[in-house]
């Protein structure tokens, strides 16, 4: 019986690093859902959400034609590195912020709009320009929503398996993450590593949760009060 | 005095405001009118938390608004000061915390903290979180903030609304407070009299969006065709006088206006003070000669001014001029026809002592 370290820190780094991007993406975009007053406001929530929904494979399909390197993002990528996104670990990069961005935009968006107009106009009035309303006012007051966007993230990219398939394969140390490494074990039979990782996995998902659900109470105060 | 001149149109929906002052502020300006007259949407535009397409804005010597050259200061350069209805005390942070983001941001010379925490009484406060605190401490918290960044211009937008009874009367003498110690130019939204002839000194009424008046508070109080000063309990003038003796048997304060003498139950202020005495209209009674054999102590020539009569209603107001100031009356329409009384007729204004109030 062997484990697939390899595959695990493959793993980890791909949802570490899909976390941070997907902090620093959700968060512009999340303030815009919360404050455009645009009519298209509806179509961009939908559009975000869709891969709350849609089949792991459907996503996997056509970021698999997106990425080819024929044409399109995929061909201006290849001209630029002289790599195709197709079967690379930037490739899954791409696909898993693309397949989590729901899981970290939707708490964010939550905790700006639990922040509320007041408090900011409030800030505004005692002389605090937007920026620092931002990084003084909502953002501490949205610790909560980062918190439930990081671990949502990161587990969520923990047990990505149908769109990794599509577009990354099975390329150890490029591609291999240990879903995939725990679903090529099943295959062959291999049920003595198949069970190491699934235990593994199982454990680490639950320590992680059962952390966090400990900080959050731990850091618990009533966002509704003193507005 | 510092002159804050404005030129606002806004229309939201049905709604439109539509104000062109020149507003002098010496002390507290307040502004009177009913729900959905305007006055928070003027005190939003004010502090830039609103915008419009046209209008002016000038403070002092700034300019923060001017629609036909481009001009808009955003809120957090116009170096106000605003307290809201609700006290909008930033939850993460301790008093203490919520003062200093203030302070931090405050522009030029700051008030002295110790004083402001003195003066409202937020010393025992600082290490507590508003979640914690009273409604009445959480809206002296905010004034306390508001104070802290050193604002040019204090907005106050209700504060005292969301308050129970009991509240109030925990908050003015700490408003006034403030309002004495630190004299900082005032606006003071409310939509009773009650706050406004204690502490304000200037009145702007707001109806349906238009400045209907504007003047000293012993003026406008005494607008017979004002309907907002005119409310059934609260109709009412302000005299004021010169306090001249006590007497301690009696517990009664002799004042003295013009050339006449006024006395007032309990005792209020040093000899020598002025003081501002509220008298309510349905407190004053009208004699066509002077009374004997009556308990009211205080009996005034009067020559009647104004009388303006509401058919709707069963009563009648009636502007007396006593030396000089002018008395509201309330009386029922019945009584006016019965003593027949004209403009320029000299009457005695009946006051009863109970009913002087110190301001």
């Amino acid at each position: 019986m062997e484990i697939d370290w390899q595959a695990f820190l493959l793993t980890a780094q791909l949802a570490g690093l899909t976390t941070v991007i997907l902090l620093v993406v959700a968060t512009p975009l999340a303030w815009w859902l919360v404050h455009s007053q645009r009519s298209w406001v509806g179509w961009v929530e939908a559009l975000v959400a869709l891969p709350l929904v849609l089949p792991p494979t459907v996503m996997g399909f056509y970021l698999l034609l997106l990425f080819a390197p024929g044409s399109g993002p995929g061909a201006w990528w290849f001209s630029l590195t002289g790599e195709p996104l197709n079967f690379s670990f930037t490739g899954l990069v791409i696909a898993s912020v693309i397949y989590s961005l729901p899981f970290a935009v939707q708490p964010i968006q939550g905790a700006f709009s639990s922040v509320g107009r007041g408090v900011l106009e409030a800030g505004a009035t005692l002389g605090a320009s937007p920026m620092d309303r931002f990084f003084r006012l909502v953002l501490p007051l949205s610790r909560r929503g980062y918190l439930t966007a990081t671990v949502l993230v990161f587990a969520h990219t923990l047990g990505e398996f149908g769109v990794v398939l599509m577009i990354g394969g099975n390329i150890p140390g490029e591609t291999r993450v240990v879903s995939v490494a725990l679903y090529e074990a099943v295959e062959t039979l291999n049920y003595g590593s198949a069970h190491t990782m699934a235990a593994m996995l199982l454990g680490f998902s639950f320590v992680v949760l059962l952390v966090v659900y400990a900080l959050n109470r731990r850091f618990s105060f009533r966002l509704g009060s003193g507005v | 005095m510092t002159v804050l001149r404005i030129g606002l149109e806004k229309t939201l929906g049905e709604f439109s405001l539509q104000i062109t002052q020149q507003l002098n502020i010496h002390t507290v300006l307040g502004i009177l009118g009913n729900n959905g007259a305007g006055k928070t949407t003027l005190l939003r535009l004010l502090a830039g938390l609103d915008r419009t397409e046209r209008g002016v804005i000038e403070f002092g010597g700034s300019t923060w608004l001017d629609s036909n050259r481009g001009i808009f200061v955003p809120p957090h350069k116009r170096r106000i000061g605003m307290v809201f209805q609700d006290a909008r005390l930033f939850p993460h942070l301790t008093v203490e915390g919520n003062l200093n983001f203030a302070a931090d941001r405050g522009v030029g010379q700051l008030l002295p903290r110790t004083e402001v925490l003195s003066a409202l009484g937020l010393e025992g406060l600082l290490a507590r979180k508003p979640e914690g605190l009273s409604g009445g401490e959480r809206q002296r918290v905010a004034l306390a903030r508001a104070l802290m960044s050193a604002p040019q211009l204090l907005l106050l937008d209700e504060p005292l609304s969301a308050a129970d009874m009991g509240y109030r009367v925990e908050l003015l003498p700490y408003l006034r407070r403030v309002i004495e110690r630190f004299s900082i130019p005032t606006l003071y939204v409310a939509h009773t009299l009650d706050e406004l002839t204690q502490l304000a000194d200037q009145l702007l009424v707001l109806r349906e969006g238009r400045c209907v008046a504007l003047g000293s508070v012993t003026e406008v109080l005494v607008q017979l065709d004002l309907p907002e000063v005119a409310g059934r309990e609260e109709a009412s003038s302000i005299i004021t006088a010169r306090v001249t003796s006590h007497d301690l048997e009696y517990q009664l304060t002799y004042l003295a206006f013009g050339g006449q003498t006024l006395s007032l139950s309990g005792l209020v202020a040093m000899p020598g003070a002025d003081v501002r005495i509220r008298v309510f209209a349905t407190d004053v009674a009208i004699a066509l000669l002077e009374p004997a054999g009556i308990s009211i102590r205080n009996v005034l020539p009067a020559i009647v001014t104004a009388i303006r009569i509401d058919a709707a209603s069963p009563f009648a107001d009636v502007l007396v001029a006593v030396d000089g100031q002018s008395l509201r009356v309330r009386m029922t329409r019945a009584s006016l026809d019965e003593l027949n009384l004209t403009e320029s007729q000299h009457v005695f204004a009946l006051l009863k002592t109970a009913s002087l109030a110190s301001d």
